[in-house]
């Protein structure tokens, strides 16, 4: 077995520490080492998007990335979105406009869509679409997930035929 | 699925990188962003002993004005070309093949030297290259060269990187006034192409092809007979020669020789 590597990172504010292996995928470390188990794994090929977090505040899938590589970096995970309680406005919107189902892929869905906002925050129903090209709902409920992004970014959807 | 062990190295700068390399020998993998590299290690079709993140180098992610060309560090991610405003002016298929790899969250940790050194025939950079003719800067022991990229790619996931450099920069010429296409096709978003064309005319005509090979291609018959002043017809009726297309759940060879075709006329119609 290869030597251990010390790794520091933030998490959703909170400094951490560790010692993990090398091969250590980052969505391992942040669900079996910190505990936080919101961000799913999916798929395991980077296709899915159920491990979507954010790095330095951009979408990345933390299936594909080792632990080793966010050394240093500022990590938000679903669990960190809310502040004191107090929903997100992806989080209300996805709530409000029924942008979930099985609520598997969401925590993805809502990292993704956050990060999408932070880069383009009026996007168009095709801007959010393609956008969320990376993400996957196995009950097919893009409709609502998008209506839910336009209604986080202060737009109503028009058609989309939910 | 978990990658095998291996030993883990972080390098800050090039020449940390290539120090590693001479110590490792074949032993080691540079790694970019990732995102080639780790499926490969997760299905154990890859199991370097030593990983050499080169990731953070900072050094090596950049997009400048080079005069005569736009030189791009081997470590820009993605995002950072889709964005550019650089290169949206002076070789814009190049902003916009970047934004057709993966998904956002893809070309956030991708890089284009990662990509090109890959050398997956499926992948959009290399034909970007291909069609745009740029050429690559790798370091090694003995110095630096430049490789064009009709030179590059030279078999399937194999390029002229000997396994002690280090690809640095990308440089791509200026073609601001270029008519250009790039046809994907696929069938999911965010899939690799079944079959992908880049076309860049400005004065002659590159056709580069995605996924009819084992490397990433130039349609060499198409080329020739533009310059021999083919129709669009004629001369994407060549699409497939001297190709050999793959065959996988998503086409035989002769599907994609077929969609090499339309998609070469597409390609050459849109940028007409």
């Amino acid at each position: 077995m290869s030597d251990k590597i010390r790794l520091e990172m933030t998490v959703n504010g909170q400094s951490h520490s560790a010692d993990v292996e090398p091969r250590t995928l980052l969505v391992h470390f942040l669900r079996d080492d910190l505990g936080l188990t919101g961000t799913n794994v999916g798929c395991d090929t980077s296709s899915c998007g159920a491990c979507t977090i954010h790095i330095d505040g951009e979408s990345a899938k933390s299936c594909t990335m080792l632990a080793a590589q966010a050394r240093g970096a500022n990590i938000t995970t679903i669990e960190g979105l809310a502040v004191s309680g107090e929903l997100h406005p992806m989080q209300q919107a996805f709530m409000e406009c029924h942008g979930l189902q099985c609520g598997y892929c969401t925590p993805g869905m809502v990292m993704a869509a956050t990060s999408l906002l932070n880069e383009n925050p009026k996007p168009s129903e095709h801007e959010v679409r393609e956008g969320l090209e990376g993400n996957l709902c196995r009950c097919t409920g893009y409709h609502n997930i998008v209506k839910a992004v336009l209604s986080a970014s202060g737009q109503s959807a028009q058609g989309g035929g939910a | 699925m978990i990658p095998a062990t291996f030993d883990y190295l972080e390098v800050d700068s090039a020449d940390a990188a290539l120090a590693a390399l001479a110590e490792h020998g074949d032993e080691a993998k540079l790694m970019a962003g990732g995102h080639s590299l780790i499926p490969l290690m997760k299905f154990r079709l890859a199991t370097p002993a030593v990983v050499v993140d080169i990731g953070r180098i900072s050094e090596l992610s950049y997009i400048d004005d080079s005069g005569g060309h736009i030189a791009i560090g081997a470590l820009t991610r993605h995002r950072a070309l889709e964005t550019s405003d650089l290169v949206k002016a002076q070789a814009p298929i190049l902003a916009h093949v970047a934004g057709q790899v993966g998904d956002p969250a893809v070309r956030h940790r991708g890089t284009l030297g990662g990509s090109l050194a890959h050398g997956d025939p499926a992948s959009d950079l290399p034909a970007a290259l291909l069609a745009l003719g740029g050429s690559v800067v790798v370091r090694g022991p003995s110095g630096e060269r430049e490789i064009a990229a009709s030179d590059f790619f030279t078999g399937f996931l194999e390029t002229a990187l000997a396994p002690d450099e280090l690809m640095t920069e990308v440089r791509i010429p200026k073609v601001p006034n270029a008519k250009w296409s790039y046809q994907k096709f696929n069938r999911r978003a965010q899939d690799w192409a079944i079959v992908g064309v880049a076309a860049v005319l400005n004065g002659e005509s590159r056709v580069a092809l995605v996924n009819m090979g084992a490397t990433p291609i130039q349609a060499g018959a198409v080329e020739a007979a533009l310059a021999a002043g083919a129709s669009i017809d004629e001369a994407s009726a060549k699409a497939a020669e001297g190709t050999s297309p793959p065959e996988d759940l998503n086409g035989d060879a002769e599907y994609r020789a077929h969609l090499a075709q339309v998609l070469v006329k597409r390609a050459l119609t849109e940028a007409s």
